[in-house]
């Protein structure tokens, strides 16, 4: 590694052309290689490309994987989602806690290595999972997490904890992932063989305008949680003005509780590109970008290898399949830990090298997206049902799922069930049957659409999973009768206080408050008027905020008032003494009582 | 395309021009929608959320929202009231604001928009956080306890005075504003002169030695409410 800053930063910025929209790559490989960007780093970048310090400092800050003060050569970040903790990641963390001699966010004294909490990380099924720095360590136990910090300590290298493959392409020699895709049922859809190169061929064999009225007549509606009809988005964008346009791929999957991104990045790849390539002829888009989290870093050069093959085959580039004028290619932006970045105009923030901030609607990016060009913003799974359209027909998809939602839907299901993992179902399908499916029977509540989505209680199981009903990006958490939802809904809204940007008021604010009040409810000093606060406020949040991300945030606590409302209930009372439940006398004067030098007799009646 | 947009606010009848926002339509027609990060001749936000309006029935910061024809947009309803009112009592709790020695008391955007809510006092309880204070600047200092976060100084900076000397740094209830240096205002660029140490709404950027100056019973906001200026403009 050179010590020699000035160059380091110059060989850096040179490799991304000096651009500044490339921010985001720069500093990612500054914080590889040197732990943090440090403040002169920073000055050193802001030099060489003609920007502000402040510029720099604002992104590096956003960021969970970036930081200005030095990490350890090894971070260890354990999730800490509610599905992780109750398969016992608080032990878990514990025994790292203790193996490693520090607490969570601190270093060792030897700089080697970091501790930390992280958001969902797209591995719910194989529970509790953590990062160490790329390498992602799965059904972790508390030995494990010792063995992993004496082996850490002996050779330093987070590949080498990896001693056996998951399944499928994850034992590619470019993935090497422990990780498992838990494929547990098969649709005809998503999940079937394909053609490389077919759906593409029969795109340019008819117009652009064709291939959007094929997915129109598939009657395509997008995947990633708005449910918006692909083929009307396309139109807008390829109606808009201007000389450049862009396709971007959403693989960012932050909801908690989803994975099946990470299985068809893994497993069809070539279906997600393709179904890019077929959006960008259909716009008139000549580059796109494919923004990864973070937490699938272990993905980029199996991915880029994937690209790289396409490319000599003719799948990309110039005159592809020899379609005269037809070009097409796309670069994979990498995220850096931030879950609002997977809201459309946040991510197209961050392949701009911004902070991942939403930005102000209108225009939207079918009018003005990726530096300032029309922009579709696709998910992964949207861009495979694409290509499957394109392969088989509109008619063929549209056979599948109800008539205000067509073709299947791929489930990631974790929690209390026997059976965890991707599940290709058709649209209409019964909560009840998913849950039969999944082995779920018992369950009290199954959260539907990740934390943004909705808390269902038993009484509503025989609801159906469409765009009509229970709409969901895919996210299926089932609650055994041993689970307390309340405590659900709080760690839902600890993940959205610490993953709101910032920028509006309600959401920064209101979130903070919500969680606040719900947690003295749940530690049983609420009192019935915090029920009606709870309401007020959540509405209030709801109703205020920019961006969906501060639109869905009190859900948690708004549908479990609406569907758990006995157990709220049941834990407030008011006080028979006049004074407010939250407020404890004897805490209140402990202090006094210590600098006087006797107990209150009165506060300890 | 006609010149002209014809909407409606509350069921008045408003023209605005094409491209124009809600708010700026609105305000040249006297009618006043509250606000907090909008600052005439900058570019739009949509941060502070106060001004969300209900347009055709859906929430939309009149800040950023362009008038288009038959619009019909809700203003000060009971219900959009309610919620402003908490969305300045959530700023209330969120930073540290002792309005009673403060230099900006009587000429406070914030204030005022309290006084004009009828709020006495706010309904959440206060959060109580440290921020920092910086008095490097020989001539402007930034108390950030009373920051709000509306990025006015930031688009002041970059877009009037052509220096970048604020932005936001971290997310969340983390975030707060930053200087271009290593730590300190005095080490950037800022002028007393520019417009970015004028910009603030509220007591977080203050130029040094003029505070108190103006009397009490002269100050902005002493005699009428915040608003009160644009709506006396009205037809
Ligand atoms: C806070 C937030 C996070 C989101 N995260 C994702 C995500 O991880 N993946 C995704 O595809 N869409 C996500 N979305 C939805 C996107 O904004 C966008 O609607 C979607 O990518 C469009 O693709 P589709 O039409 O193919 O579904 C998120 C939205 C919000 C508000
Ligand atoms: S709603 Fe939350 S995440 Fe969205 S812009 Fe506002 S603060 Fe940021």
């Amino acid at each position: 590694m050179s010590d020699n800053l000035p160059a380091v930063v110059h060989e850096i910025c040179q490799a991304h052309g000096g651009d500044r929209t490339r921010l985001m790559d720069i500093v990612r490989a500054m914080q590889q290689k040197f732990g943090c960007v440090s403040g002169p780093a920073m000055e050193l970048l802001a030099k060489e490309l003609s920007i502000h310090r402040v510029e720099i400092e604002s992104l590096v800050s956003f960021y969970s994987f970036l930081s200005t003060r030095p990490k350890g050569q090894v971070v260890i970040r354990l999730c800490n989602d509610v599905i992780d903790q109750m398969a016992g990641a608080d032990e878990v963390a514990r025994a790292f806690e203790e193996e490693l001699g520090i607490k969570f966010g601190q270093t060792t004294p030897d700089g080697k290595i970091s501790l930390e909490y992280t958001a969902c990380i797209g591995m719910c099924d194989q529970v509790p999972a953590a990062l160490v720095n790329d390498v992602v360590v799965t059904e972790l136990s508390t030995d494990a997490a010792r063995r992993i910090v004496r082996e850490l300590r002996k050779h330093g290298d987070p590949t080498r904890l990896v001693t056996r493959h998951g399944d499928g392409c994850n034992g590619h020699e470019l993935v090497r992932a422990m990780v498992m895709n838990n494929i547990r049922q098969r649709g005809s859809i998503i999940f079937t063989p394909t053609n490389r190169g077919e759906a593409i061929r029969k795109a340019l064999a008819i117009t652009p305008a064709e291939v959007i009225r094929a997915v129109k007549t598939a009657r395509l509606r997008g995947r990633g949680g708005a449910g918006f009809p692909t083929g009307m988005k396309w139109e807008f964008t390829r109606a808009a003005g201007g000389e450049q346009r862009c396709v971007l791929c959403n693989a960012d999957e932050g909801e908690p509780g989803t994975f099946k991104d990470r299985v068809l990045l893994t497993e069809m790849p070539d279906r997600v590109f393709a179904g890019m390539t077929i959006a960008g002829y259909a716009i008139g888009a000549d580059e796109g970008i494919l923004y990864l989290r973070g937490e699938y870093a272990y993905l980029r050069a199996y991915l880029e290898q994937i690209l790289a093959k396409r490319r000599q085959d003719n799948l990309l580039g110039n005159n592809i399949l020899g379609k005269r004028a037809f070009k097409f290619d796309l670069r994979i932006q990498m995220g850096a830990g931030a879950y609002i970045c997977g809201e459309e105009t946040a991510l197209i923030s961050s392949c701009e090298g911004l902070r991942g901030d939403p930005k102000n609607r209108p225009p939207f990016p079918a009018q003005k997206g990726y530096l300032g060009r029309p922009t579709v913003v696709n998910n992964v799974e949207t861009l495979c049902c694409v290509t499957k359209i394109l392969e088989e027909g509109p008619a063929t998809f549209a056979e599948f799922g109800s008539q205000g939602s067509t073709g299947t839907k791929l489930l990631s299901i974790s929690g209390d069930c026997r059976s965890r993992g991707v599940f290709e179902v058709p649209f209409g399908i019964k909560l009840s049957e998913v849950l039969k499916l999944a082995g779920g029977e018992d369950a009290i509540a199954v959260q539907v659409g990740g934390a943004s989505g909705q808390m269902v209680a038993r009484e509503e199981f025989n609801r159906t999973i469409c765009y009509d009903d229970l709409a969901t990006g895919g996210s299926l958490m089932v609650f055994g009768p041993e689970r307390n939802v309340l405590e659900v809904a709080d760690k839902f809204m600890a993940f959205f206080v610490e993953e709101s940007c910032g920028y509006c008021t309600p959401c920064r604010v209101g979130n903070v408050l919500l969680k606040d009040r719900l947690e003295r409810i749940t530690a049983g000093c609420g009192e019935p008027a915090d029920l009606e606060y709870l309401q007020e406020l959540g509405t209030t949040v709801k109703t205020m905020s920019r961006c969906g991300l501060g639109q869905t945030s009190a859900n948690p606590i708004l549908t479990t008032l609406k569907n758990f409302r006995a157990t709220y209930n049941a834990l407030v009372k008011k006080r028979g003494d006049g004074r407010q439940p939250a407020f404890d006398l004897a805490a209140a004067v402990a202090e006094a009582e210590t600098i006087i030098g006797r107990k209150s007799t009165h506060a300890h009646a | 395309m006609s010149s002209t947009i014809e909407f409606t606010i509350n069921g008045k009848d408003i023209t605005g021009r094409p491209g124009q926002t809600v708010l700026e339509a609105a305000q040249d027609a006297g009618v006043y929608i509250p606000r907090l990060c909008y600052m005439r001749g900058l570019a739009a936000f949509g941060a502070c959320r106060v001004c969300t309006v209900l347009v055709n029935g859906r929430p939309q910061a009149a800040c950023t929202q362009t008038v288009a024809p038959g619009m019909v947009v809700e203003n000060n309803t009971e219900k959009m009231t309610a919620f402003r009112r908490n969305l300045i009592d959530m700023l209330f709790v969120e930073g540290n604001h002792f309005c009673m020695f403060c230099e900006k008391s009587g000429n406070c955007e914030l204030q005022a928009l309290a006084y004009r809510f009828g709020i006495a006092a706010p309904k959440y309880p206060y959060m109580f956080q440290p921020r920092e204070v910086d008095m490097s600047h020989g001539d402007v200092f930034i108390d950030r306890n009373r920051c709000v976060l509306c990025g006015r100084c930031v688009r002041a900076s970059r877009d009037v005075d052509g220096k970048h000397v604020f932005d936001f740094v971290g997310r969340g209830l983390h975030k707060r504003i930053a200087v271009n240096a290593e730590a300190l205002l005095g080490d950037t660029e800022l002028a007393v002169t520019d417009k970015a140490a004028e910009a603030c709404p509220v007591g977080a950027i203050v130029k040094k030695r003029v505070g108190y100056a103006v009397p009490v019973g002269q100050r902005l906001y002493d005699h009428k409410p915040i608003g009160s200026e644009i709506e006396s403009t009205a037809l």
